[in-house]
C-alpha cells in the first residue's frame, strides 16, 4: 500500500501542472475575471469549514468552523457572482448591418 | 457512501479544470464560470452527505450569512473598485483556510500525525499572511490606508527576523503538537508578517501583490487539504496557486522587475533628489479644441488607457469619444499594457463595462508595431507605460520595462491631471516632445470637451 500522504502529494503536483497548462492559455483580456474566478475556487476551503462547523466538536472548533463557513461562503458567492457580472460585459463588436 | 462522496469530488475536480479551460476565450468564459459554480455546488452537497456532520445549525447559519453578504458585495461593487474587491475576497479565502486548520488542530488534540501538524502550521501561516496582507492591500486600494510605500530602516532585517521566529515556532509545535501557545504564537506572527509584507508596496505594484496573494490563497487551501486529507482542496488549491503564480510572473515581466525587487526595492523613493533640472524644459499646453482638430483629421487612432482612467471614472466618456471617431470613419483601437491599472486585466474590464467590444482591445505585443503607422496615440491617465526612457536610458529605474510605442505615432495626445511624474517618480520626456500635445485636467472633463469639439 502506498502511504496516503504520498498519494496526496502526487495529486498536488499533478494538479499544479494541469493548472499551469490550462491557465497559460487564458488571454490577458480575461485576467481580471480569471483572478476573481480562481479566487472563488480557492473558497473550496468551505468544504473543510463545513466539517469543522458541523461535526459537533468542542466549542472552540465549532466557532472557528462557523467563522470559516461565513467568510469562505462570502469568498465563493461573491467571487463567482462578480466574475459572472464581469464576463457578461465582454462583447464582440457587432458586424456592420 | 464514502465512495459516492469521493466520486462526487472527482466530478467536481473535472468541472473545475474544464472551467479554467473555458476561460481561455471570451466566448466560452461565462460557461466556464458556470462550470466552476456547479463544481462548487457538487463539492458542498457531497460534503454535507458525510456522516461526520451531525449538526446543521451552524452550517445553515454560516452559509446563509455568507451568501447574503457575498451577493450584496458582488452586486454593489463598481468595476473601478474591482482590484480591492478581489484583494478582500483573497483575504477571506486565506483566512478561512487558516481558521479551518486551527479548528482541526483543536479537534485533534489527541495527537495528530506529523504530516498533519506540518500541514497545519503551513496552512495557518500562509492563510493568516494572506488574510492581513490582503486587508492591507484592500485598504491601500480603497484609500483607507495611504497607498504610498511605507519603508523604514531595517525593514528587511525585521522581516527576516519574524520569518525566522515563525520557523522556530513551527519546529517547536511540530515536536510537541500539544503546544497551544506555540500555535497561537504562529498565528500572531503570521498576522503581523502579512501586514509588514504589503505595507512597503506602492500603488502601481499592486497588480503583482494581488496576483501573489491570489496564489497564496490557493496554497493555503491546498495545505488545509493536506490537514484534512481531502483531495478536492488539494486539487483546487494547486490550480489557484498555479494561476496566481503565472499572473505574478507575467506582471513582473511587464515591469522588468524581479519579485525581490518589488518587495525590497525602493522605486519611487528618490523623487525629490533632482529638482534643479526641471524648469529648463517647458511643456506646451494645448486645449481640447486643438486636440480635437488633430483627431478629426486623423485616419487611425490608438487609445492608451491607464489607472487615471479608472480614477476619473472616464470609461463611458472614452467609449463615447471612440464612437464619435468611428462615425467619422476613423479607425480606433485600444492598446492595453499588462500592468495598466491596479490588477491584471483591470483596463479590459473597465472598457468592457463601457461596452467597448473586446476585439478592439489589443495587448502590447499585438499592437506595438502599429504605432508607427498611426496618426494619433491618445493617452488617458497613463504615464510610465509609455516612457521612452525605458528603452534607452540605462540609469532609469524603468529601464528594460516593455513599453507601448506611443512616441512612434505621428501625434501623441496626452490627457493628464498634472505634470507630476508617474509612480516610478521618473520624469517622462515624451511630455516635452514636439509631436506631443498635453491636455491638463480631469480625464472625464477633457474627454467630454473633446467629444463636444468633434461634434461641432
Amino acid at each position: 500500500m502506498i502511504d496516503p500522504l504520498l498519494v496526496s502529494v502526487y495529486v498536488f503536483v499533478l494538479a499544479i501542472f494541469v493548472g499551469f497548462e490550462t491557465i497559460t492559455k487564458v488571454p490577458p483580456l480575461l485576467h481580471t475575471p480569471l483572478m476573481s474566478g480562481t479566487n472563488a475556487i480557492s473558497g473550496i476551503t468551505l468544504v473543510g469549514a463545513l466539517i469543522s462547523a458541523g461535526a459537533g466538536h468542542s466549542g472552540l472548533s465549532t466557532i472557528l468552523g462557523l467563522l470559516a463557513v461565513i467568510i469562505a461562503t462570502i469568498n465563493v458567492v461573491g467571487g463567482f457572482l462578480v466574475t459572472d457580472r464581469m464576463l457578461e460585459m465582454f462583447k464582440k463588436s457587432k458586424k456592420k448591418d | 457512501m464514502n465512495i459516492i462522496i469521493a466520486l462526487a469530488y472527482l466530478l467536481s475536480s473535472i468541472l473545475f479544470i474544464l472551467s479554467l479551460k473555458n476561460l481561455s476565450s471570451p466566448k466560452t468564459a461565462r460557461r466556464g464560470n458556470l462550470f466552476a459554480m456547479s463544481a462548487m455546488l457538487i463539492a458542498i452537497i457531497a460534503t454535507l452527505l458525510k456522516n461526520e456532520i451531525v449538526d446543521f445549525t451552524f452550517i445553515i447559519i454560516g452559509l446563509l450569512t455568507g451568501s447574503v453578504i457575498g451577493a450584496i458585495m458582488a452586486r454593489k461593487v463598481r468595476m473601478t473598485a474591482m482590484p480591492q474587491m478581489v484583494a478582500l475576497l483573497n483575504g477571506l479565502g486565506g483566512g478561512a483556510s487558516a481558521f479551518v486548520a486551527l479548528a482541526e488542530y483543536y479537534r485533534l488534540t489527541g495527537g495528530p500525525g506529523l504530516n498533519v501538524v506540518i500541514s497545519m502550521v503551513i496552512s495557518l501561516f500562509i492563510g493568516a499572511v494572506t488574510l492581513t496582507g490582503s486587508l492591507v492591500a484592500f485598504g491601500k486600494l480603497q484609500g483607507i490606508i495611504r497607498p504610498a510605500p511605507v519603508v523604514f530602516k531595517a525593514q528587511r532585517s525585521l522581516n527576516i527576523l519574524i520569518f525566522t521566529l515563525f520557523l522556530v515556532m513551527g519546529v517547536f509545535v511540530t515536536i510537541n503538537p500539544a503546544n497551544h501557545t506555540g500555535v497561537l504564537a504562529i498565528l500572531t506572527i503570521a498576522l503581523v508578517f502579512g501586514i509588514l509584507f504589503v505595507i512597503p508596496i506602492g500603488g502601481a505594484d499592486m497588480p503583482v501583490v494581488i496576483s501573489l496573494l491570489n496564489s497564496y490563497s490557493g496554497v493555503a487551501a491546498a495545505a488545509t487539504g493536506f490537514v484534512l486529507d481531502n483531495n478536492i482542496l488539494i486539487i483546487c488549491g494547486a490550480l489557484v496557486g498555479a494561476s496566481g503564480l503565472i499572473l505574478t510572473r507575467i506582471m513582473c515581466k511587464a515591469m522588468n522587475r524581479s519579485l525581490a525587487n518589488i518587495f525590497f526595492g525602493e522605486v519611487g523613493g528618490s523623487q525629490s533628489e533632482e529638482t534643479g533640472e526641471e524648469d529648463k524644459r517647458k511643456v506646451i499646453k494645448y486645449t481640447e479644441e486643438d486636440a480635437a482638430m488633430v483627431l478629426d483629421s486623423a485616419q487611425s487612432v490608438i487609445i492608451i488607457p491607464g489607472y487615471g482612467l479608472a480614477v476619473a471614472q472616464a470609461q463611458f466618456a472614452l467609449n463615447e469619444l471612440a464612437k464619435t471617431l468611428l462615425n467619422k470613419g476613423i479607425t480606433v483601437r485600444y492598446a492595453i499594457h499588462p500592468v495598466a491599472g491596479r490588477m491584471p486585466g483591470h483596463m479590459n474590464v473597465l472598457l468592457a463595462e463601457a461596452n467597448v467590444p473586446y476585439d478592439h482591445l489589443l495587448d502590447l505585443g499585438d499592437i506595438n508595431d502599429d504605432f508607427q503607422y498611426t496618426d494619433v496615440a491618445l493617452v488617458v491617465g497613463a504615464n510610465d507605460v509609455i516612457n521612452p526612457a525605458a528603452r534607452v536610458d540605462k540609469d532609469n529605474p524603468l529601464y528594460g520595462m516593455p513599453i507601448l510605442n506611443a512616441d512612434k505615432a505621428k501625434t501623441v495626445v496626452i490627457c493628464k491631471r498634472s505634470l507630476s511624474p508617474g509612480f516610478s517618480g521618473v520624469d517622462n520626456e515624451l511630455f516635452y516632445n514636439k509631436n506631443t500635445m498635453m491636455i491638463f485636467g480631469d480625464a472625464k472633463d477633457s474627454i467630454n470637451k473633446l467629444i463636444k469639439s468633434l461634434k461641432t
